[in-house]
């Protein structure tokens, strides 16, 4: 038989467990409502302004009329290059580090700087982009500098999930190719990177979405505030899609008339971001139930 | 990376081989004058008619005449000085020789031999004049303020702000997911908050401009809503994230069997959460929070948009305040490329950069000293 206070003791204990637990599942559940009324509010504000019409056409009026045509093509520029640059340079490095060294000195250097030059801040690859790119290299403000500076900026996130693709190739695999006479290359080239190529494409996909987000980088390497042709070749200037949104909301020649516009850059973004995400997402799921499949 | 931090540094550090005064002036004064070295704050203070009688600087009791080059038209006719200006350099040299209080200031090609004026000299600029001074005006004529204690304390300021706000929410959250909620519904949850942490800053900016510096302006009755209070919030719900995911992946790390001896021991869930899943995997919190320390202080077009970007010591985070990559962001594009206020940005930058590389080898050695523990 209990002891009465003991009963008292153990109800304080529950008391106390379901206030904790009522707080933590408040907090918890307001603080997705705040991030979701973050996403609904870019969505409801915006969608009213998008049209094709503003996806396709040339901002009109002082930025206040028209539409972002000129900005989405540049971002899309500078997606494809930066990519053009950091997959090839992303890859082999993985590799290098995964196939070739496994233990050495030098893959904890490659590691090690890998994880450091993915916590610099973007301002820093801006400042760097535009010593190194735009100055030194006498590229200017263009396409080509923005390209390379993003480039730096993804290739961690091209290394870390290309190695992690690597890294989940069984080395059954790699046994079975060496056992049969094919040389390192030949089993990394015609075994373990097809089978790890769909993962890889997710860490491509997921950067377009880092790319495509990214202001501070580009500011001083590429993106300008208007211009009234696209870009003719890869040394020009180009607009692009985060910058424009910076610009409309600080500096525009009419804020106030120029809030829908950004309401709807906010909006194109918003739904670039989420879909890369989502589509990665999707990609791995899928993938990895085929493997297990298999 | 080596290439970035050798050229970040290789610029940045230029800036102490430089004097503050403008490249390609002199500051010239009467020959007879006691004082021949001035710092940069001095000199400002002297073009502000702050300083106003050179004994405050250690010389004799004699008021100061300030003279800027457009000043000439006062003492001297367009004849005198000629037509393409060719007696310009006579002229200054006889001012400087006739007035005693006077501090010329004017282009160094004037400066001809036999000068009848001493040249002030300027000492180069010093690491402690530049984490120790108080004004950030690099843009200061005749003599640029590089003091960066302003932007120094503005980063911490929103930084902390934000780290405050996001800690406790973050944790709460974490704790939810990992161990209260059911399975369903963190595979909702989760993904969607991951979601979040990819969303541009520059979004985030915008709707903090739109929503939370209107709604700060009018609640506290402020003048502008763009606040340090402002770039805290944005700088918050941006770490959160970041701050879940990584401490609730800690959490999961709890051992199933401590919780279960816990538990069988008759504690409740929550005396089990806080009294083994929390203390378990405090280090993973850590962790969490000092990346969002380093996220923040990192983050530049939120904060840009959000602050105000007034380059003064902040006194409470009601005040516009201005960040260290705020600053680098606002003031790159305008300075000209090789020159004083470039180099002190990159300087910033280097700042910066070492910053986050601290942050990131702290957050390493926490976790492989948890590895270490686990092995």
């Amino acid at each position: 038989m209990k002891l009465p206070d003991e009963n008292k003791l153990e109800k304080l204990k529950k008391r106390r467990q379901r206030i904790a637990f009522i707080i933590l599942g408040t907090i918890g559940y307001s603080i997705v409502a705040i991030l979701i009324s973050i996403l609904t509010f870019i969505i409801v504000k915006g969608i009213s302004v998008i049209s094709w019409d503003f996806l396709t056409s040339m901002p009109e009026e002082g930025m206040t009329k028209g539409g972002i045509f000129p900005a989405i093509l540049g971002s899309f520029y500078l997606v494809t290059g930066s990519i053009i640059v950091a997959f090839p340079i992303g890859i082999m490095a993985a590799i290098y580090m995964n196939e070739y060294v496994k233990h050495g000195t030098a893959k904890k250097i490659i590691k090690q700087m890998t994880n450091n030059l993915a916590g610099v801040p973007s301002i820093v690859f801006g400042l760097f982009g535009m010593a190194l790119f735009v100055n030194k290299l006498g590229f200017g403000d263009s396409i080509i500098a923005g390209s390379f500076t993003l480039g730096l900026l993804i290739l961690p996130i091209i290394i870390r999930t290309t190695e992690e693709a690597l890294k989940s190739v069984d080395d059954t695999f790699r046994q079975a190719s060496i056992g049969l006479g094919a040389s390192k290359w030949q089993t990394t080239k015609n075994v373990v990177l097809p089978i790890a190529f769909p993962k890889i494409i997710t860490g491509m996909i997921l950067s377009i979405g880092r790319v495509s987000g990214e202001t501070a980088p580009i500011l001083f390497t590429v993106a300008a505030y208007f211009l009234p042709r696209l870009p003719q070749s890869m040394f020009d200037q180009a607009m692009a899609l985060p910058y424009h949104l910076y610009v409309l909301a600080t500096s525009g020649t009419n804020i106030s008339e120029s809030r829908p516009m950004a309401y709807g850059t906010a909006l194109v973004l918003v739904v670039i971001v989420l879909f890369t995400n989502l589509l990665a997402n999707a990609l791995r799921k899928y993938f990895s139930n085929k493997v297990k499949m298999n | 990376m080596v290439l970035i931090v050798l050229f970040l540094f290789n610029e940045g550090l230029g800036l102490f081989s430089h004097s503050a005064i403008e490249e390609g002036n002199v500051i010239a004064v009467n020959k007879n004058n006691q004082v021949s070295v001035l710092s940069a704050e001095q000199l400002k203070d002297i073009f502000d008619q702050k300083i106003v009688n050179w004994k405050e600087l250690g010389g004799s009791n004699d008021s100061i005449i300030l003279f800027r080059l457009e000043d000439i038209s006062n003492y001297y006719s367009d004849e005198q000085i000629g037509e393409n200006f060719e007696h310009l350099p006579e002229c200054i040299s006889k001012l400087n020789d006739s007035i005693s209080g006077i501090i010329s200031f004017f282009p160094d090609k004037y400066w001809t031999t036999g000068f009848k004026g001493k040249k002030i000299e300027f000492n180069k600029i010093t690491i402690k004049e530049v984490f120790a001074g108080k004004e950030w005006f690099p843009t200061a004529h005749p003599a640029a303020q590089l003091g960066i204690a302003p932007l120094l304390l503005g980063t911490l300021w929103v930084s902390l702000g934000a780290i405050l706000l996001a800690l406790p929410l973050g944790l709460a959250s974490a704790v939810y997911l990992s161990e209260i909620a059911n399975k369903k519904v963190r595979s909702i949850l989760k993904p969607l908050i991951e979601l979040l942490a990819g969303i541009p800053s520059v979004v985030y900016g915008f709707f903090g401009l739109v929503v939370i510096v209107p709604l700060i302006q009018q609640l506290f009755n402020l003048p502008v809503g763009e606040t340090g209070l402002a770039g805290s919030i944005i700088l918050g719900i941006m770490a959160l994230p970041t701050i879940i995911t990584i401490s609730e992946d800690a959490m999961n790390t709890t051992p199933r069997a401590m919780k279960e001896a816990s538990l069988a021991l008759g504690a409740s869930k929550w005396q089990t959460i806080y009294k083994i899943v929390i203390p378990y995997s405090i280090s993973g919190i850590t962790a969490a929070a000092i990346l969002g320390i380093g996220r923040a202080i990192g983050e530049t077009m939120a904060v840009l948009m959000v602050t105000g970007n007034a380059a003064i010591i902040p006194h409470s985070l009601l005040e516009p305040v201005r960040t260290i990559p705020a600053t680098i962001a606002a003031e790159l594009g305008e300075a000209p490329a090789g020159g004083l206020h470039y180099k002190a940005l990159f300087a910033l930058g280097c700042i910066l950069f070492v910053i986050t590389l601290i942050i990131n080898l702290i957050v390493e050695f926490i976790s492989s000293r948890k590895k270490y523990q686990n092995s």
